[in-house]
């Protein structure tokens, strides 16, 4: 990417957040600010790249919105190009230079899009266009679909946005905890499709990863509460490890016999903290408990001096708020872990029913019959999960595994 | 904007006493009031009594029943001025009937002059 593509995806968000609270009209806004940016693109490579450059896009793409709304004519915005105007009023163009701050107006717009009014893969793509700046061409290549379905797909929650009256606001305090989980949801499912890309030979596509924990600082920096401060952890604590997930010969190395030398201080330090912060709290949610497994891996020296049992706890105390197959299976594996092999695989073979199409209780469950010596059972479970396999990388990885089982 | 919030119910509910919610439904219309945003609301007689009517060239044809044979009919509505959907929903929610019911909410269209 070049720098000026870099700096408009950089500023993007917090500009359309701020004219889309001006125009309500989230169209309009994006058009102002194509506009400005075109502008840009063509000023700052004669007259140098301005000091403040966020402060610059806004008051271009500003007054592009006045226009844009003027031409329109329209009753209700003579109150809006009011309100622009009278922002406009206090500055002058070198402004634009020095200490000037674009208004933060991102939490709003990142609660409308990810209203649950619409789909989640509306969400989903709605947020990385709006608050991330990735343009259609990107949103397609990462979830690896047509920029003919991504960009419809946008166009219709637009409408939908407009159609149906939702609104540019921020939940009142009753209505945060409804609407709370479907925005760390939609961050979430962002960072999961870069970790682990289905049909995709590339196991991680950092882009997305990146873009997933600037969202969550953002929302840490904005919105204090537990659950945020814990899916922020929950990420930071994943990424830290992702230049031990893979090296040039292996391109999956699992878990235990990741370097763990390799794992990020720094980062690993900074989700500790988060998680400090959010247990403070005292509420109880979900992305904090999976942070504080994390948090475990990240503190332990090696595989083997993992603390497993307080690791069964934390998925016992997961499995008590979401009771699902897939965190029981989790915490049958954290058993065999912890030493607990037989009870672990009674467990396992438990859950055949429910998880029998799920890719990982097939390594998982071929994983632990291969460390109890059932080598037959142990060749089956694995060929499954290879089937079940839709990424590249991890099906040569469960082959790899396969072979050495046959030997 | 205006919202329609249709009330999808079924009718036998065993665990629902009528005079109970009645008496929601008089303490919500009461709430409605008072914020000043009702602009109509009904409730609908049973589905028994539904009869729906199509043109097909050129003549009516009547059948007895609904539109749908569903497990939760249209039992009743409100049509609420609202400042968006999030005031919408936040009312739908407190009618009586969702608690066991669906309510759908839809804005009504307004035709550009």
């Amino acid at each position: 990417m070049d720098r000026l593509a870099r700096i408009f995806r950089a500023e993007s968000g917090q500009v359309l957040a701020s004219l889309v609270y001006f125009s309500r009209d989230l169209q309009l806004a994006e058009d102002a600010l194509q506009d400005a940016c075109e502008q840009a693109s063509h000023k700052w490579p004669i007259q140098g790249i301005p000091e403040n450059t966020g402060a610059w896009l806004h008051l271009v793409a500003k007054r592009k919105l006045i226009d844009k709304l003027r031409q329109q004519q329209s009753q209700q915005n003579k109150h809006k190009l009011q309100l622009i105007e009278q922002s406009l009023y206090m500055l002058t163009d070198t402004v634009a230079e020095t200490d000037y701050e674009v208004p933060d107006e991102r939490l709003r717009l990142i609660f409308t899009c990810c209203h649950p009014a619409l789909n989640e893969a509306a969400q989903v793509a709605l947020t990385l266009r709006t608050l991330c700046g990735l343009d259609v061409r990107e949103i397609a290549r990462a979830y690896l679909t047509s920029e003919v379905a991504i960009g419809q797909r946008i166009t219709r929650a637009k409408k939908k946005i407009r159609d149906a009256g939702i609104s540019y606001e921020i939940p009142s305090y009753e209505q945060l905890d409804i609407r709370l989980p479907a925005v760390l949801k939609v961050i979430y499912l962002i960072y999961n499709e870069s970790y682990s890309a289905y049909e995709g030979q590339s196991l991680t596509r950092h882009d997305l990863a990146s873009e997933a924990i600037r969202l969550s600082l953002l929302m840490v920096k904005l919105i204090p509460n537990p659950e945020v401060l814990g899916l922020a952890a929950l990420m930071l604590f994943h990424d830290a490890r992702l230049l031990s997930r893979s090296s040039d010969i292996e391109p999956y190395i699992p878990l235990e016999q990741q370097n763990r030398a390799l794992w990020k201080q720094a980062q690993i330090e900074q989700a500790n903290a988060f998680i400090q912060q959010a247990l403070e709290y005292k509420q109880r949610g979900p992305y904090q408990i999976q942070a504080a497994i994390s948090a475990l891996h990240s503190q332990a020296k090696s595989w083997e001096a993992t603390d497993w049992r307080q690791i069964q706890l934390l998925y016992m105390s997961l499995f008590q708020l979401h009771p699902s197959p897939v965190v029981a299976l989790n915490l049958a594996i954290a058993k065999a872990n912890g030493g607990q092999l037989k009870q672990a695989y009674k467990d396992i073979v438990a859950l055949s029913e429910d998880l029998n199409q799920y890719q990982p209780y097939h390594a998982a469950r071929g994983e632990l019959e291969s460390r109890l010596n059932f080598q037959e059972q142990a060749i089956c479970s694995i060929s499954k999960a290879i089937n079940l396999s839709r990424n590249g990388i991890e099906r040569d990885f469960l082959i790899k595994k396969r072979v050495l089982l046959l030997k | 904007m205006q919202f329609l919030a249709l009330i999808y119910a079924g009718e036998d509910q065993d665990d629902v006493d009528i005079e109970t919610l009645m008496a929601q439904y008089q303490e919500f219309d009461r709430q409605l009031g008072a914020a000043d945003i009702l602009l109509g609301g009904n409730a609908l007689e049973a589905i028994s009594t539904a009869t729906s009517v199509r043109v097909r060239n050129g003549k009516p044809e009547l059948t007895d029943g609904p539109f749908a044979e569903t497990k939760e009919q249209l039992g009743g509505y409100y049509l609420l001025e609202c400042k968006d959907l999030d005031e919408a929903l936040e009312w739908a929610a407190k009618i009586p009937s969702a608690r066991y019911g669906t309510i759908e909410v839809r804005p009504v269209m307004v035709f550009d002059q």
